[in-house]
């Protein structure tokens, strides 16, 4: 290898390992933050469940790239098409979005340390390891998922006569709810935009 | 066959954590697993003394071998505790027609007690009819003895934006051994409670 290849090479080394540093080091600034005014976040619903809990997830996805080489080829080996990950990421927001679930992290310190330690591993670093390996079908599969979910986990919080969660006001529940179904029609909006106007050779794939 | 059973075990791994997590898929919500947790295993009522709206004091040991219906309330409600109250009165009411054998108490417990004081209640008493033995309407003074009540029957209780509270809504029935063995919807009919109240 000549001189200049050996200078292009380690210049790309250390482009990516800068943009591993950083990331890692925004994931844990953003973990550090989310901790420090999680009694803050978490006074009222929405502060809990729509911006503390999609944050934990986005610390995972943004640590994902520091993870060691050896461990990722490790992880990519039993991962297959991305299947194994995409399926704890889905019992995973199963288990957070039920009213109890939130309930107790409030009530007891030892659900609160569980979402801090399960929404970025068992939700962040497997959905960020698993996305790129899906196939289309299983992507919009997912997707269509996510979609009828939050839709149903919307229309629930507002229509419910009563409190789901024992620790918020019906009022902050309604206003999550209408917000749910808000972001449920602005992804499915978006996603229609982009299949069927926008870029119409789009692959699913490429979502 | 490798991915298979991974997949498996995830599957059976994740269901049993949500089977487990909503008591076999029937609570989804804190309030429904309480419910369940004291129809499963009764829970004995902590030692408490409370002051009724004749300002006498009390506690629940003194309901001695009596079925009681608890709810929790404050005075200044506008909108829930009303509405128990005049489910109360309906079940006061009714209690004429049952033998004396098979009646049970009645037993509204104020969570505010800085302002629900003896005479508050007094006055709140006489609108619903309680009349001070068969359906007493009580304050618990001691703050942290309330809060330890409240925690241990898991009422939550919090500040709304009007001054007021918002609340869990349901009737605590106390067994003749002083656990609260079952809690009901607050609108469930006065023959659903007789049923309850004769299996204790």
């Amino acid at each position: 290898m000549r001189p200049t290849s050996y200078t292009v090479s380690f210049l790309v080394v250390l482009k990516n390992t800068l943009k591993r540093i950083q990331s890692t080091t925004l994931a844990c600034l953003l973990f550090l933050v989310l901790l420090l005014t999680s009694k803050q976040l978490e006074m009222t619903m929405m502060g809990h469940v729509l911006i503390q809990l999609p944050l934990l997830v986005v610390c995972g996805w943004l640590v994902t790239p520091s993870l060691p080489s050896r461990l990722e080829s490790a992880i990519e080996k039993d991962n297959e098409y991305g299947i194994p990950g995409i399926l704890i990421v889905i019992f995973t927001v199963l288990f957070w979005m039920l009213p109890r679930s939130l309930d107790a992290a409030l009530a007891s310190p030892f659900m609160e340390f569980t979402k801090f330690v399960t929404l970025p591993t068992l939700i962040g670093i497997p959905l960020a390891l698993s996305w790129p390996l899906l196939t289309p079908v299983a992507k919009g599969f997912v997707i269509g998922n996510l979609l009828s979910m939050l839709a149903v986990l919307g229309w629930l919080y507002t229509q419910a006569p009563i409190r789901l969660c024992n620790y918020y006001l019906i009022n902050q529940q309604q206003q999550v709810g209408n917000l749910l179904l808000a972001i449920t029609a602005g992804i499915a909006l978006y996603f229609t935009l982009k299949c069927f106007f926008f870029d119409k050779n789009l692959e699913v794939g490429a979502l | 066959m490798r991915l298979t059973v991974l997949i498996f075990t995830i599957l059976v791994a994740g269901s049993s954590v949500l089977w487990l997590e909503t008591n076999g898929f029937q609570a989804f919500t804190s309030e429904r697993a309480r419910r369940l947790a004291v129809t499963a295993t009764p829970k004995p009522l902590p030692i408490v003394t409370l002051q009724d709206h004749n300002g006498r004091e009390f506690g629940f040991a003194d309901y001695n071998d009596r079925v009681v219906l608890v709810d929790f309330i404050y005075t200044r409600c506008p909108t829930m505790c009303p509405i128990m109250g005049a489910r109360f009165r309906q079940l006061h009411r009714s209690m004429e027609n049952i033998s004396p054998d098979k009646r049970y108490s009645l037993l509204s417990i104020s969570f505010d007690p800085e302002h629900d004081t003896v005479a508050v209640l007094s006055s709140y008493a006489d609108t619903f009819g309680a009349d001070g033995s068969s359906w007493r309407m009580a304050r618990v003074s001691d703050q942290a003895k309330l809060d330890f009540l409240l925690k241990e029957l898991g009422v939550v209780i919090i500040p709304d934006e009007f001054g007021g509270y918002q609340h869990n809504a349901a009737i605590h029935v106390v067994d003749r051994g002083g656990r609260v063995a079952h809690i009901l919807d607050y609108d469930v009919s006065s023959e659903q409670i007789q049923q309850v109240v004769q299996q204790l």
